[in-house]
């Protein structure tokens, strides 16, 4: 069972790198998926390592909160695409000055 | 036997976002991520999360992301340019360090036996995920009906956009029409049609003009923007060629719409309609 959280940690892994080095507003929420995923993948495997389903119930519950995120998130991407015509998150600093 | 085969491809798939320049791509290869998690779920025994996996993450949620990408440009690429001073390098170590901080962390443990699912399982994970799902924990089940109603609240507000002007009505465009025409002598009827010719009628072949000139304005802008329309007079080479083929006596190679150069610019378009 190692081998699942192993892996679900790389995947997790990559998916940090991927939102600290992109700059595209959809590839860096693509990476936040990514890092979900892993958690699930996790999750369904320490349902299966207990033998009971409350990591399966709560991997269910990951998904339809990502899903949730993910509308939102896309249709700010789109409101800050459509009034600054870039989707790069490092053209988003406003309020930084 | 299917994790040793899956996972060498997830990574590599993951490791692939990180790289590809096209946002598109990055979306391809997380679907290769996503479906090939949905099997490991389906060998972990949990095949309601199979499905849900694959109809809620890469039919769904995969979809919604290209939609977007097609909304907001598909070739919009990321940049090069690092605005924080060695932030790549310093992610790509500190990823590197968590990387390693957790696969180490992780082999040290050991996990005991795997109780397997077997007895959970006993009558049907769907059904023993509903009983889960609709006692323990139907306040967190309620919540997120909430949440979901929320989501699709908000996205319709961001999404919307208030009209700053006015619709313009038939009247306002037939008048705007007209004071094209009386402005700048724009033509006051439909656009003329593409060309249709022996063997290509296609939208891609413009129309002719009188004195044999092709029509810019007969095909479709976006043709012209892909490059992909056809020469007029290139077109008739073609087919003084194949007259030349097959011996036509009636061969003249000053008949055809040759004479013409192709009309490169609307002002040229514009002076062949004055004329």
């Amino acid at each position: 069972m190692t081998e699942y959280i192993v892996l679900s940690a790389i995947l997790f892994t990559i998916g940090c790198v991927g939102v600290l080095t992109r700059r595209n507003a959809i590839v860096v929420f693509m990476c936040v998926e990514l890092m979900l995923n892993a958690c699930n993948l996790a999750f369904v495997a320490f349902a299966r390592q207990h033998g009971n389903l409350d990591g399966q119930i709560t991997a269910f519950f990951v998904m339809v909160v990502a899903a949730a995120e993910v509308v939102i998130g896309l249709a700010i991407i789109m409101t800050i695409f459509r009034t600054r015509r870039s989707a790069s998150v490092d053209d988003a600093s406003l309020l930084k000055y | 036997m299917t994790f040793w085969i899956l996972a060498p491809i997830m990574v590599a798939a993951a490791l692939g976002i990180l790289f590809v320049r096209k946002a598109v791509h990055a979306a391809l290869l997380l679907a290769v991520v996503m479906i090939s998690l949905a099997v490991l779920y389906a060998v972990l025994d949990a095949p309601f999360l199979f499905a849900v996996q694959i109809i809620v993450y890469t039919g769904a949620i995969l979809m919604l992301f290209l939609f977007v990408m097609m909304l907001i440009g598909v070739d919009a690429t990321d940049s090069v340019v690092e605005t924080i001073r060695g932030q790549r390098v310093m992610a790509v170590v500190l990823g590197l360090l968590f990387g390693t901080v957790l696969v180490l962390g992780i082999s040290q443990v050991t996990l005991g036996a795997v109780v397997g699912l077997d007895e959970a399982n006993a009558g049907g994970n769907v059904p023993a995920i509903a009983n889960i799902l609709f006692s323990r924990y139907v306040f967190a089940f309620e919540a997120t009906s909430a949440l979901l109603i929320t989501a699709a609240l908000g996205a319709m507000v961001l999404a919307h956009r208030e009209r700053l002007t006015p619709k313009a009505t038939q009247a306002d465009l037939a008048a705007q029409r007209l004071r094209d025409y009386a402005e700048h002598g724009k033509h006051l009827g439909p656009l003329p049609s593409p060309g249709v010719y022996a063997r290509h009628n296609a939208v891609d072949t413009p129309a002719l003009l009188p004195d044999g000139t092709a029509a810019e304005s007969s095909v479709s802008r976006v043709l012209a923007a892909r490059g992909t329309v056809r020469s007029a007079p290139a077109l008739a080479d073609d087919i003084d060629d194949v007259r030349r083929q097959i011996g036509d006596p009636t061969s003249m190679p000053e008949t055809s719409g040759k004479a013409g150069a192709p009309a490169t610019t609307e002002e040229d378009v514009e002076k062949g309609v004055q004329k």
